[in-house]
Formats: C-alpha cells, structure tokens, sequence
C-alpha cells in the first residue's frame, strides 16, 4: 500500500544573488512499512525534499500525498528526527519526551502511559530525571527518537540521524533505532551522505543526482541472511555489492 | 556521573584536596588583610599628620558620623531609599526591556525599521535627559527611578534581542515540525534558552541602575545615600561623603552577589 507519494515536486530557492533550482520533477512513492533512503551528492538538495515533505517549505510546483490526503503544513502523520538530538538542555529527559505532546495539548492519561511504557521499553525509566547533559551521545538519541515517537506518527523522517556521533557509537546507535522503529512499525524516510548506511538500514535506496534533484536510481535492497539487523547485514555478501552499485551511481569526483 | 556512590580517595588525593582548601583561605586571608591594611594606614596616617584628614577623612571619624546617623534612626532610612530605587530601576529596566524584546523578535519589520533609532539612543547618555524628566515627572523619586530605568532600558532591548535572534534555528524548527505555534515557539524555546541572556543583562542593569540612581539623587534628592554624598560635599564635611561611598559600594556589592545567586537558581540545569 502507499503510504505518501511525492507528485511532480520542484522547489527553487531564491535569493538576492539569484534563484537556484533545488528539486526539478520528483516523484516518488514509499510504501507502508517501508524503509527508503535518499543518498545523493552533498547539497543535491536532499534535505529540502524531507523538509517538503515535514510541511515545513512549500514546494514552488507539485504535491505530497499521504493516505491520499494532500499535506500543506507540518502533519500529526509525520515525525522528524534531526541530525542532532536538539534536546533542550533546560528540561529533563523526561520533559522533553513530552514536548511534543505538551505542545498539541495531548498529555492526557493514555499517551503518558505510552511513553512511560516505551521509556521502560527502551531503558530510559532510571534517566527520565536526569538532564541532557548528563547522558551519552547514544541515549540522547534515543530519547529524541521516544520524543518523536510519543506522538504516534506513521512516517518518521529521518535527516541524517546518526551523523553527529562518532564512529562506533553510530554503528551501535544505528542498529538501536532501526529495532525501535521496526519494533513501531513504522515508515520511514532517511537522508543520509553515508552509503554503508543507507544500504544496512534500507529496504530501497533512492539515489539522487546533483543539484536540482532528479532520481537517478532506485535500488530494492535484499540479503540472504535472516533476521537481518544493520550491523549483521554487514557481513552479508550483497552488502559490498549493494554499496559499490551506489557508490557508482554517485558518481563523486573530488574536483 | 551517573553513579554517586562515595568512594575512598588515596592519599595523593586527599593531599591534592587538602591543597586546594588551603589556597582558597588563604586568598581569602589576604583579601581581608589587604582591607585591614588600608583603613590601618589611613587611620595612622591621618593621626601622624601625612595626610590631611580634613581632604580624605578619616576611619575613626567615619565611625563617629556612622553611629551618630545610626543614633538620629537616618542610617538605614538613606540606604533603603536608595536600595529600593535602584532596586525598582533594574528590575523595571530589565523587564521592560525584555518585553521590547519579545516584540522586536515577533514583528521583524518593526525591528529593522527601529533599528537606527535605537542605535541613536543607546549612543546617548542618558543622564542629559535627566533635566527633561524632572520637568515631566516633578522633582522626586519617580524622577530618579526613571533616570535609573533609562540608562538600562535601551542596553536591554539591544542586548536580549540580539539573544533571542542567536537561538538556534533547529530547535525552532523542532518545533515548527510538532506544530507549534508563534506564541510556543517563543514560549517554549526563544525565552528558556535566553534566560542566561536575561541574567547577564540584570547583572548589568544592576551596575547602571546605581550610577542612574546616584545621578538622580544629585540632581533631585531629599534623602538618600546620593543626596549624602552631595549635601556632604556642600558643607565641606568629607566624613560623610566618605562614609556614604563606603556605604554605597558595600550595598552595591551585596545587590550584585544576591543577583548572580539568581543565576545558580534559573540555570540549575546547568550544572
């Protein structure tokens, strides 16, 4: 089933030096349960696409579809996950999870039992207390995705999520929040620069050419291996495959 | 961090604390030695004639003025009078100010088109309106208060909405994507992550609204620590006037000490 559908997207961006053309012409769909990644040249314009979607920049041509339901504003369907975890330093752990909810005047009695329950879930019941400041990289990252998560969305954007942290910490961070969202059912869509990423994360992979954005290519990832988890598809034989098809589609020269 | 269990330190430790204690009083010794030794010199020097203590006074004639304005009941009549006007000047300053700047910070417009009107008067010292405001309000303490809010307001706007315009945008939009609205965003991001912004500019409204206070009190005053530094400057007696700086820097002291403990309150998160 498709759950949105990009319709003949443009966007240009103006400015006093001129207009740059971001996205010419871009159609796309996701299917329900589907996890899609855009990987394309940095400043191809990946990131306008996910904010078109959020409802927060209007497009200069073209329509975002989800359910069939045309989207105008920033929707309750759709969670954005940034890069970083934007957790205010101000509130605790706990608050800020419920921001969200605080926000849309929905802190009623069912969904703080969700999200005791998914702080429970995902180990962060002894921390709720605690401020930002005080937990690590990862666990940030985890009670920005319970932030998000707390308002039910169907469609999570993801915008390059784990790019922030370093090495190690994103591989673990990575494959924690892929079993959390699996976990949701949710949908999501990730921007990312990071090909071996995109293809331990992604059941498709949109790759995106230079700027304005066009789609270049789509690519269906598949692995042999069973109970696939981001960091075991790595050992997978398709993954080395995977990520030179898309390295080449890429096309990246160092000028 | 997360575990706050005691430990056992070792001995390199301990001594390592040890030191630490020990450096910390003794600045604090020679802090306070330093002020035993200046009123000592000045009191010695007086009395052996070096200094003339009819220009610089000196402690024990301060002393002597202090327990006769403790006697008549004036002493913290003076001090009151001018602790709340200065009091009421940076809180008003601060406060006003801070609301010019939610305004400047909602309508974008307007604040490019005051921009240069409020550059002009922040470049002007305001203690030259001074003799406006006496014409307007009278010749009393709404005068002095108001010369006080002045010197703040302008620094203020200029400073807190230069805060609210550093806030990061990705927190806006954070919240841009939950739906909130103009009145939220400030709400909940633009004015919590200024409060250090905010506390910085009291703590430097607190400084100006006592030159503000002080200049008042020269100009108009019946009372007040101001108005003892002139009236003892008109009749030539130096103990008083300088007895009231002493007065006025200690008040002046602990108002700042009181504010910046404002700061350990508001900005617990931070630590």
């Amino acid at each position: 089933m498709i759950k949105l559908r990009a319709k003949d997207i443009s966007v240009i961006y103006h400015t006093l030096d001129g207009e740059t053309e971001a996205i010419k012409n871009l159609n796309l769909e996701v299917k329900e349960g589907e996890f899609l990644s855009l990987v394309g040249p940095s400043g191809c314009g990946k990131s306008t696409f996910l904010n078109v979607i959020a409802g927060l920049i209007k497009p200069s041509k073209g329509q975002i579809f989800i359910d069939d339901e045309e989207i105008t504003k920033p929707s309750n369907k759709i969670g954005y996950m940034f890069q970083r975890d934007y957790l205010f330093e101000w509130r605790t752990i706990y608050k800020n999870i419920i921001l969200g909810l605080e926000i849309q005047n929905k802190l009623n009695g069912d969904n703080l039992r969700m999200v005791e329950y998914m702080l429970q879930k995902y180990g962060l019941s002894a921390f709720k207390n605690y401020y930002p400041r005080q937990l690590s990289g990862g666990m940030r990252q985890r009670a920005a995705l319970i932030r998000t998560l707390a308002l039910n969305p169907d469609i999570l954007l993801l915008d390059e999520p784990f790019a922030a942290l370093d090495y190690q910490t994103r591989l673990a961070v990575s494959d924690d929040i892929y079993k959390i969202i699996k976990n949701e059912g949710k949908t999501v869509i990730m921007v990312t620069h990071d090909i071996a990423e995109a293809v331990s994360l992604s059941d498709r992979v949109v790759v995106l050419s230079k700027r304005p954005a066009r789609i270049k290519d789509i690519l269906e990832i598949k692995f042999s291996i069973k109970d696939r988890s981001p960091i075991k598809v790595r050992e997978a034989p398709e993954f080395k495959d995977y990520f030179n098809l898309i390295w080449k589609e890429l096309d990246i020269h160092v000028e | 961090m997360l575990n706050e269990n005691k430990i056992e330190y070792s001995k390199e430790h301990e001594l390592f604390l040890k030191n630490v204690k020990k450096r910390k009083v003794l600045i604090v010794f020679t802090q306070i030695l330093i002020l035993v030794l200046f009123f000592a010199q000045w009191e010695i020097t007086a009395r052996l004639k070096i200094i003339d203590p009819f220009l610089v006074s000196q402690p024990t004639r301060m002393l002597k003025f202090l327990i006769k304005l403790y006697q008549n009941g004036e002493l913290f009549r003076h001090i009151f009078v001018t602790c709340y006007e200065t009091i009421v000047g940076f809180v008003l300053g601060t406060l006003i100010g801070t609301v010019f700047a939610v305004i400047l910070w909602w309508w974008d417009f307007l604040s490019k088109v005051l921009e240069p009107y409020l550059v002009v008067l922040n470049a002007l010292p305001k203690i030259a309106l001074g003799p406006i405001i006496i014409f307007w309000v009278g010749n009393g303490r709404p005068a002095i208060i108001i010369i006080a809010l002045m010197i703040s307001l302008i620094v203020t706007i200029i400073s807190v909405h230069a805060g609210f315009k550093e806030v990061d945008e990705d927190k806006i939009k954070l919240l841009k994507t939950f739906g909130a609205s103009k009145f939220q965003i400030l709400r909940y991001v633009v004015l919590p992550s200024s409060v250090p912004t905010i506390i910085s500019a009291l703590k430097i409204n607190v400084g100006l609204s006592w030159v503000g206070v002080i200049v008042g009190e020269f100009l108009v005053a019946k009372e007040g620590l101001g108005f003892l530094i002139v009236f003892g400057g008109q009749v030539a007696q130096l103990d008083v006037v300088m007895l009231s700086i002493i007065i006025l820097s200690i008040a002046a002291y602990i108002m700042y000490i009181l504010v910046a403990s404002l700061e350990n309150k508001f900005l617990g998160w931070k630590n």
